[in-house]
């Protein structure tokens, strides 16, 4: 074990796997002589050479169409947005052709990419965005946003072996914020498996991303005991454990930094109301960003993204209710 | 026109059953390019049929006036190659061993068509044959072959991926991402503009400024040609010239086939707006007749062979409508399986 930043972590599981498979391949903007923008594949090029470490054009239609396509021809390729909110330029790369291909013309398209994305640091409206439920929204993607360093370098192992098109969801904010323990061999970690944060009786919080480190600053400044699960992966999400959660504490929170309406939470509230109706005590609370593109001015950032304040509240409505 | 044009004007190619066998063409070969070719128009005539008779679901396009363009490239391309044709390409499905049955059950939406249903029309490919399934943006699959072509440099593979492109698709920004990526790496691809005239019922004047697209591949740093498309032989010669340039390490070409477009987008579009008199002249280069005249001329096709080979794609049709029309329908209950893919897919040939 060594202790790891959340950036460590994925610069870890990358290199584990690069070392490991001669097919998996680092391609994007700056990724090569400058480590990318966050340093993750940091001196990747001088140990695997500048075909597998390829600074593209600045073509993000390019860079994940061009994945796509070296996928197909049984490479692994892990491809880099320089941040989550330009992947809007590779919506058709990745919507229209990697997500329907195997269902449609049975090619499969194993493909990761990473997205450095979250807000809390005035990167304003174009470089802090969750875009997660856009995607996870389209039948074919896989989403996994990790929250920590651990589950960082075992989730980016599942992803680049896994056969699909994997999006994952790399949180900014925790990259050099959040520490941790690591294994030094190499292991996965299962996407669709929800981790439990920690164990409670009185009511749940169900997070994942940055979230997860203000529900648990929340869940000290409440006189109840609170259970928090990070669900590690959206799509697939892991319904079994949100719905035992909800079983054992009859009062459950859904927490996103991703804005309110059509945010990802809406469809856990959902399932709770479809399929644990009966085991409730109180409505399904929802806390997320407002309906607003994502702010520059700390002042107004600070009104964005959901606040341990925020979540302090909601937890004592629920616990009041 | 400024004067700005760089692309190089091919050679029509003319010539004899000597110089053609200089481009790596025997008789043999001849005949198959014209098999192929009535072959492509075939399929496309009876889907037509299939059409009016209420049997094809949506909407039905065909390629007329392209055979020789896509037969040509196709028959350039080596077997370890790969590609993705466009909906105006069905002689690169023929000439690269899609089974015409497939393509009927494909159009009907049968369980054996190459999509089995799932997707319609020309939205099909067998990977097996090299080939990738379009999709309906334009030209999206564009940066997808570049992406070919990247696999097969990382692993010093001497295979070249050719990419699709009609002439409308190439005022997006997919293609001028897909061919600076390709320009800038010195990737091996052949990019084929299938220039037809129309954009649905846009002409090429309300679709680019520049004298011909090929002259774009100047900006993009390798070579621009321009060919005639209704000559299956010159459209071969330039793009075996720019598959094997590629193969070789010399790097992208673009070629850019001339045609019309000589039906409407799809079959509900009369063309109205294409002028009656530019029909009447490009008729008169039809690709498939024009060939036959070369093929009696200098290749001594004979009657027999012409009534042989008409009789052998009459028969391969019919045999094949009938095959495609004992296809199923799709099982609804299917329609849940494969969104994902399995570790088990991955074992293909490509994906080794």
């Amino acid at each position: 074990m060594a202790e790891l930043t959340y950036l460590q972590a994925i610069s870890d599981g990358l290199r584990t796997e690069m070392r490991r498979d001669k097919r998996v391949f680092v391609l994007g903007e700056d990724v090569g002589v400058y480590g990318g923008a966050f340093k993750v594949t940091l001196g990747f090029q001088e140990e695997f050479g500048a075909w597998r470490v390829i600074d593209a054009p600045l073509s993000e239609t390019a860079i994940v169409g061009g994945a796509t396509g070296a996928a197909m021809m049984g490479m692994r390729p892990v491809a880099e947005m320089q941040f989550a909110d330009f992947v809007s330029c590779a919506w058709d790369h990745l919507v229209t052709i990697a997500a329907k291909q195997r269902w449609r013309a049975g090619t499969p398209v194993p493909i990761v990419l990473r997205l450095p994305s979250g807000g809390g640091f005035s990167g304003g409206p174009f470089h802090s965005q969750n875009p997660e439920s856009s995607f996870a929204h389209i039948p074919g993607l896989k989403c996994v946003c990790p929250s920590t360093p651990e589950d960082a370098k075992g989730l980016i192992i599942s992803a680049i072996e896994d056969p699909n098109p994997v999006l994952f969801f790399e949180h900014k904010h925790l990259y050099r914020r959040i520490k941790g323990e690591v294994p030094e061999e190499r292991y996965t970690v299962p996407i669709g498996k929800a981790r439990m944060h920690q164990e409670g009786e009185d009511v749940s919080v169900i997070t994942w991303g940055a979230m997860v480190y203000t529900a648990e600053e929340a869940a000290k400044q409440v006189d109840a005991s609170v259970e928090i699960v990070d669900l590690r992966t959206v799509m697939p999400w892991d319904k079994q454990a949100v719905l035992a959660s909800v079983r054992k504490t009859s009062k459950v929170l859904v927490l996103h930094e991703d804005t309110r309406t059509g945010g990802f939470g809406g469809e856990i509230a959902a399932t709770i109301g479809e399929e644990a109706f009966e085991d409730l005590d109180a409505p399904v609370k929802r806390i997320a960003a407002p309906d607003t593109p994502v702010p520059f001015s700390p002042a107004l950032e600070k009104a964005f993204i959901p606040q341990v304040d925020d979540v302090v509240r909601g937890l004592k409505e629920l616990i009041e209710y | 026109m400024l004067g700005m044009a760089t692309a190089r004007v091919a050679e029509p190619s003319g010539g004899s059953l000597q110089d053609v066998k200089e481009w790596g063409l025997d008789r043999e070969d001849l005949l198959q390019i014209y098999k192929n070719m009535l072959i492509t128009r075939g399929v496309e005539e009876r889907g037509h049929i299939l059409y009016r008779q209420g049997k094809i679901p949506g909407s039905f396009y065909t390629g007329r006036g392209n055979e020789a363009s896509a037969v040509g490239v196709a028959t350039a391309m080596g077997a370890d190659d790969v590609g993705t044709p466009l909906h105006r390409d069905m002689g690169v499905h023929i000439t690269r061993g899609v089974e015409p049955w497939r393509i009927f059950a494909q159009y009907m939406g049968r369980a054996d068509g190459p999509t089995h249903g799932r997707d319609g029309n020309v939205h099909m490919a067998d990977q097996r044959l090299g080939l990738l399934a379009m999709v309906s943006h334009l030209p999206a699959m564009l940066p997808v072959a570049v992406g070919c072509a990247l696999a097969f440099r990382i692993r010093e593979e001497r295979r070249v991926a050719v990419a699709w492109s009609g002439e409308g698709a190439m005022a997006r920004g997919d293609a001028h991402e897909g061919m600076n990526f390709a320009g800038v790496r010195k990737l091996p691809v052949v990019f084929i503009c299938d220039n037809n005239q129309w954009a649905y019922s846009t002409p090429s004047h309300l679709e680019y400024a520049v004298e011909h697209l090929a002259d774009r591949a100047q900006a993009y740093g390798f070579e621009g040609v321009v060919v005639d498309g209704t000559d299956v032989l010159a459209v071969y010669r330039e793009a075996k010239r720019a598959v094997e340039k590629a193969r070789e390490g010399g790097g992208p070409t673009l070629i850019e086939c001339q045609t019309l477009r000589m039906e409407g987008h799809a079959v509900h579009d009369d063309a109205f707006y294409v002028p009656k008199e530019l029909f009447e002249r490009w008729a008169e280069r039809d690709p498939i007749e024009r060939y036959r005249r070369w093929l009696r001329e200098q290749a001594e096709l004979t009657d027999a062979e012409e009534d042989e080979l008409a009789g052998q794609v009459k028969k391969l049709l019919n045999d094949a409508l009938a095959r495609a029309e004992e296809s199923p329908q799709p099982d609804p209950s299917s329609l849940l399986e494969g969104v994902y893919a399995t570790p088990e897919d991955l074992d293909t040939p490509h994906h080794k």
